[in-house]
């Protein structure tokens, strides 16, 4: 099974080896409500643990992205160019960007999915 | 009695409002308004007048106020306002609306808008346009930000010494306090110089460059290769036209711009000293998400009839707070009604025809200028539109010229310097208008 | 939409070889520049005939709500009535064929407004002086952020880059103060809105350079700590910034400046009575107390000993944010509004417009959830219903609205509650009008109980309802030409 972390500013991070999918949480997915347009990063830009890479638009507001993990981003997700509600179709299918992770222990500062739902639970 | 029209509580009424309220009189409702902080004496202000009285009083203004042929731009032209203008605009259920937020009962401001949109998307050449800014200096301000925004990470704007000083100084205010810099690209002989700006661009981290056609001395510069060089640089192109114009010199699209702005006061807008005029601002569709300011969009409503609504609001101001990365909230509303209005009469033939008659006017004045020895132009193989640059050949100066063209109702332009003017020519200059012009000169 | 021959956009009324111009017959003759300089095609603009216009126009029109269509109690927005002697005082002060460029001399008369207007607006907020340049409340808000700045490097203080804004006030706030370079630091409220003082004291030290605040703030309420807050914030070397969009109230009871305020805007649109034009052009003057005036931006109306007025540009300026004076127009009808009702009228604006606000308060609380108990000052805030059980929100109530012909609250904001619902009804609404949308309300809330899927699905009787805005944000439209390849 595929291992997943958050931030508290609802990102996840999904670990294949090297690799980590980023997206947001269906949490967030839900709170954005219908997703119009994702602003992303272009392939070949680098990402910083904790800082800004993009914004997920939806009618009525703008939540900034802010990357779990450091690294290269080695693809971005095209589907979203022409469908964004694919996000609130399925939050953790539709990911945003796939990075390059440079420094593995920075998961290490990341929520398990457990303290995540924790974390929602009071936010709530 | 009530104590005013517009104050339509009687005593009664408030006595039986301030019980309502449980409360004994006004003071019982600021009784948080510490006494300290209170207002001590009335105001020092005038008595109210009466209407009559108003009337005086500003008839009285207007008698210290001296209406003149205008032969000045510099960015505001004299043209003609078409009689329908003014009748349309005051019906108040356009003017006294407030913005379109509630798109049920705002499909006619939302209408305008988004005609006003196609008509900017045709004259620009551009595929978005804005719901406009406050005028054509704060436009290109946020053109710039726009540029900057747009390209993450650079941070040097160039601008050509050929745009107009305000717009140049507006732009370097908001620079200012966003860690922008912005950089003046020489112009010679009234053009921007373009082995300046390549040079200024192989510098490397230019977020856009800023040009403006017609440029702020009239010429009108052949900016072929501009858009490529810009592009090669990974920059964009930011060009500064006034709107009229546009309705025969080379839309920026055709330039190959990425973003266009300016002032539309041109479209026949009232002078109004000054304002009300309508800054606008359009770009190609990779960059409509970065663009500032409202944008109407048409959709279908639950019975399937078109609508307009106000859309992609994510990136409007207001709504991003702190991230926000424009310092527009609202519009010039009723001056896009303005513009949608004086566009529909025009129609492309009639804006084609009174660019013909500045033209050509403007032509006819600069040629008698200089057959009066007394002037000359200062880039006499420049081509312009509409207005152009002059220097004054001693004795004279722009002071004694332009004194004495005022003596006889004429405004001749705006000074430059001690001996340069730039004068423009409208509609509104009647070939009479032009040899009265050239007399006074000639008589000089 | 009003069906009608006239309703299609005016491109669709385009029929070709039709002309709504006439111009003068001089000047004929092609324009005769290079190619290269030239449109390679003419614009695609309408051909319509002058009747056209008009009836488009006009018809168009009819699908508007204005404030003299009727009852608009839009919060923080202070839509009361438009005079009408203002409209006419514009083309009676012979400015419209002046141009800005024109010698200071052959324009006293524009000038002596700009002169009067901004000593009468010092007088109202208890400033020193005023710019009217800024063309709105948000460009006011940057103007005046950038004096602070200005200021602060005047004392060869640069380090202060924060801006403290309470947590209930306006987007704008935090937006100009980004914009004018600040770094944004939120003051969290009370629970009665107002600001929490233990979090501003934690907060202040010497790297705060402004304290931006609204009063009565976003929830209609005085603050009235005012003087213990000015005290701390002046303490440690900062400024105080008033957003003037809640001035109506304090008309006639307290000035900006009396309360510790150094700096502040006023929305000429909002409290002077200007029209707001479904936008603009509105004016966002900026007034200062003594010490700061150096650093207004430029041009300035200055006034020479012999009484003459002259536009001179200051050194100590911190810049330039308009082309011209700004929006001349709007400065003439704020003018023709303060004259009309005098010293003595102005100072009853305040009173009366709280007045109104408490009188529907009261009315209707027993329905709606007031979070905050009054008395509020010229708005209050609503938490939407009282009874919650059947899922009717605020959104719905501000749409029910519109089929009785007023327009809906503000909703949705302050964002201090979920469902806020904000009624701002002025002081130039009499006492049936607010009576008949007290009744209004209550019939909504009635009415809540027996069929909510009814309330739901307003409003009925508008122009156009439930338009689709997810579509048109996903698949934007917009312009003439997009919608020949959408159809619709």
């Amino acid at each position: 099974m595929e291992k997943i972390y958050y931030l508290p500013t609802h990102e996840y991070v999904k670990i294949d080896g090297e690799f980590g999918y980023v997206g947001i949480s269906e949490y967030a997915a839900k709170q954005l409500g219908a997703v119009t347009y994702v602003d992303m990063p272009e392939e070949g830009d680098e990402l910083t643990a904790n800082e800004e890479f993009g914004a997920v638009e939806s009618r009525k507001a703008a939540s900034d992205l802010y990357s779990p993990v450091s690294g290269e981003v080695v693809e971005i997700n095209e589907e979203l160019v022409d469908n964004p509600k694919l996000i609130n179709n399925n939050p953790l299918e539709a990911w945003i960007v796939k990075v390059k992770i440079n420094d593995f222990a920075e998961v290490d500062n990341l929520m398990d999915p457990a303290a995540y739902a924790e974390f929602c639970e009071k936010e709530h | 009695m009530a104590f005013h029209r517009y104050l339509p509580h009687t005593d009664s009424d408030i006595r039986a409002m301030l019980d309502r309220c449980g409360a004994k009189d006004f003071e019982d409702l600021y009784s948080d308004v510490t006494q300290s902080l209170r207002l001590k004496k009335p105001y020092a202000l005038p008595n109210a007048m009466s209407e009559p009285e108003l009337d005086r009083f500003f008839a009285g203004i207007a008698a210290q106020n001296r209406e003149m042929t205008c032969f000045a731009g510099g960015g505001f032209y004299h043209h003609y306002t078409p009689a329908v203008i003014p009748a349309l605009l005051s019906r108040s259920e356009f003017y006294t609306a407030y913005t379109p937020y509630q798109p049920e009962i705002s499909q006619g401001t939302l209408q305008y808008i988004f005609e006003y949109q196609s008509m900017m998307c045709q004259l620009t050449g551009m595929d978005v346009s804005n719901a406009s800014m406050y005028d054509g200096s704060t436009a290109t301000a946020e053109a710039m930000i726009m540029a900057v925004n747009a390209s993450k990470r650079k941070r040097r704007v160039l601008i050509s010494a050929t745009v107009a000083p305000a717009v140049a100084q507006v732009c370097s205010t908001y620079a200012s306090s966003l860690g922008i810099t912005l950089e003046v690209i020489p112009e010679h002989d009234g053009i921007t110089s373009k082995d300046e700006l390549e040079q200024m661009l192989g510098a490397g981290d230019v977020a856009a460059v800023i040009i403006a056609s017609p440029n702020y001395f009239g010429i009108v510069e052949d900016y072929s290769g501009y858009a490529e060089l810009c592009h090669g640089h990974k920059s964009l192109l930011i060009m500064n036209c006034h709107a009229s114009a546009l309705g025969v010199l080379r839309s920026p699209g055709e330039w190959g711009a990425d973003i266009a702005c300016g002032e539309a006061q041109s479209l026949g807008m009232p002078l109004n000293y000054g304002g009300p005029g309508l800054g606008y601002l359009c770009c190609r569709k990779a960059h409509m998400r970065k663009l500032p300011g409202r944008i109407v969009g048409a959709t279908t409503d639950s019975t399937g009839q078109r609508s307009f609504v106000l859309t992609l609001q994510a990136r409007e101001q207001h709504i991003r707070r702190q991230k926000a990365t424009s310092n527009i909230c609202s519009n010039q509303g009723i001056m896009t009604l303005h513009a949608s209005i004086y566009l529909s009469l025009m129609g492309a033939e009639g804006l084609r025809k009174v660019n013909e008659i500045g033209y050509n006017g403007a032509h006819a004045l600069a040629q008698a200028l200089i057959d009066t020895g007394k002037v000359r132009l200062v880039n006499p193989d420049k081509p312009f539109l509409n207005e152009f640059r002059i220097e004054t050949i001693e004795p004279l100066t722009s002071r004694t010229v332009l004194g004495a063209l005022e003596a006889k109702g004429i405004l001749g332009g705006i000074a430059l310097s001690d001996n340069e003017i730039i004068v423009a020519v409208t509609e509104m200059c009647s070939p009479d208008d032009i040899d009265r012009y050239v007399s006074i000169i000639k008589g000089m | 939409m009003n069906k009608n021959l006239y309703s299609p956009l005016i491109f669709e009324h385009t029929h070709k070889g039709r002309k709504g111009y006439a111009l003068p017959d001089y000047g004929k003759g092609e324009i005769c520049l290079p190619p290269v300089l030239l449109r390679s095609n003419a614009p695609e603009l309408p051909e319509v005939d002058e009747p056209t216009v008009v009836r488009h126009y006009t018809n168009s029109s009819n699908n508007n709500f204005g404030v003299d269509t009727g009852f608009y109690p839009l919060g923080s927005c202070t839509m009361k009535y438009n005079p009408k002697v203002n409209e006419a005082m514009v083309s009676r002060s012979g400015v419209a064929n002046l141009h800005p460029a024109q010698p200071a001399l052959s324009v006293q008369g524009a000038l002596r407004i700009y002169r009067s207007l901004e000593k009468y607006l010092s007088e109202i907020g208890g400033m020193s002086e005023f710019t009217l340049n800024p063309f709105a409340g948000a460009h006011g808000e940057y103007v005046g952020l950038r004096v602070v700045r200005a200021y602060h490097i005047s004392r060869a203080d640069e380090a202060r880059r924060k801006v403290l804004v309470p947590d209930s006030a306006h987007g704008t706030n935090p937006a100009s103060a980004a914009m004018a370079g600040f770094e944004i630091v939120e003051v969290k409220s009370r629970p009665d809105g107002t600001v929490d003082m233990d979090d501003l004291q934690s907060k202040l030290d010497e790297t705060v350079a402004a304290m931006m605040m609204t009063n009565p703030n976003t929830a209609g309420m005085f603050e009235y700590n005012i003087p213990q807050i000015a005290e701390a914030v002046h303490a440690v070397g900062a400024l105080m910034y008033y957003d003037g969009a809640n001035l109506n109230p304090m008309l006639g009871i307290a000035r900006p400046g009396d309360m510790g305020f150094d700096v502040m805007h006023i929305n000429l649109h909002k409290t002077f009575s200007t029209p707001h034009g479904g936008g603009g052009p509105g004016a966002g003057p900026v007034g200062v107390r003594k010490g700061l005036e150096e650093f207004l931006p430029n041009p300035r109306v200055t006034e020479h000993d012999d009484g003459s007025l002259a536009i001179e540009f200051g050194e100590d300026a911190f810049g330039r944010v308009s082309s011209w004076l700004g929006n001349f127009t709007v400065y003439i009808k704020a003018l023709a509004y303060i004259l009309s009702l005098g010293a003595d009228g102005i100072a009853k604006v305040g009173p009366l417009s709280t007045l109104n606000a408490n009188y529907i308060m009261n009315s209707l609380k027993d329905l709606y959830r007031l979070p905050i108990p009054g008395p509020c000052k010229h708005e209050f805030v609503f938490d939407g219903l009282i009874d919650k059980s059947t899922g009717v929100t605020t959104l719905n109530i501000a749409k029910a609205l519109l089929d009785y012909g007023f327009h809906a609250p503000t909703i949705y904001f302050p964002l201090l509650f979920h469902e806020s619902l904000m009624i701002e009804p002025t002081e130039t609404e009499n006492i049936e009008t607010l009576d008949r949308f007290i009744e209004v309300m209550r019939e909504i809330a009635n009415a809540v109980v027996y069929s909510p899927e009814k309330v739901k699905n307003a409003p009925y009787t508008t122009p156009i309802s439930h338009p689709d805005e997810d579509e048109a944000a996903l698949n934007p439209i917009v312009k003439y030409e997009d919608l020949h390849h959408e159809a619709l």
